[in-house]
């Protein structure tokens, strides 16, 4: 077995990871019940599925061309970083804006807050 | 067996990436639908990573790097307008 084809297969364990991950993050979009939880399954699991596509492809091109593209090393970073703080702001904004919590919901800490 | 993997993984994504445009239809308020366009987006990066690895070229990983950049921009914005009404302040119509 050949390093390409060892690389090969670890490529494709990571493709179908991050495929697995972006499925499950729409399925909790599409059945959670309201702003925040949804928030919840997208920001978290798409992001990780996200990050494993590419470093698959970084791995991907790095095994196969001997070609290192440091942009892709970038935009993992990249979005390592900025997905959860984009994730923060639009929740916030959410709970400013005056979007209801879940009826069934217990805990609301910032209900007595006075804006 | 690897094409086959890779057509799989872009036909799930694919699919969850229509899930998330029913939330953007449906989504009752309007953080719904900006966190389902921010998920859109992030799942777009993980399409043009899967169809540079099909079509066997790096010419276009340099789009995932900017793709990453403007949602995150798109995002920031829209909650800056949500929360505040406008998303480049004014200083001198502040404080009347």
């Amino acid at each position: 077995m050949t390093e390409i084809e060892i690389s090969k297969i670890i490529v494709g364990l990571l493709v179908l990871l991050g495929a697995f991950l972006s499925a499950v993050s729409a399925f909790g979009i599409i059945r959670l019940p309201d702003v925040y939880t949804r928030n919840h399954a997208a920001s978290k699991s798409a992001t990780l599925g996200v990050i494993s596509v590419m470093l698959a492809a970084f791995i991907y091109f790095y095994a196969e061309h001997g070609h290192f593209n440091s942009r892709v090393i970038l935009g993992i970073l990249f979005v390592f970083f900025t997905a959860p703080v984009s994730g923060h702001l639009i929740s916030r904004a959410a709970y400013n804006s005056g979007v209801k919590l879940w009826d069934k919901s217990v805990r609301d800490d910032l209900k007595n807050k006075k804006k | 067996m690897f094409n086959f993997v890779i057509t799989f993984a872009l036909v799930l994504i694919s699919l969850s990436m229509l899930a998330l445009i029913y939330r953007v239809i449906k989504g009752p308020s309007i953080p719904d639908r900006v966190i389902a366009l921010d998920a859109l987006g992030v799942n777009l990066i993980a399409v043009i990573a899967l169809i540079s690895i099909v079509l066997d070229t790096y010419a276009f990983l340099e789009v995932i790097l900017l793709l990453g950049i403007l949602a995150f921009i798109g995002t920031v914005s829209m909650a800056k307008f949500l929360e505040k009404g406008e998303i480049i302040e004014d200083d001198r119509n502040r404080n009347q």
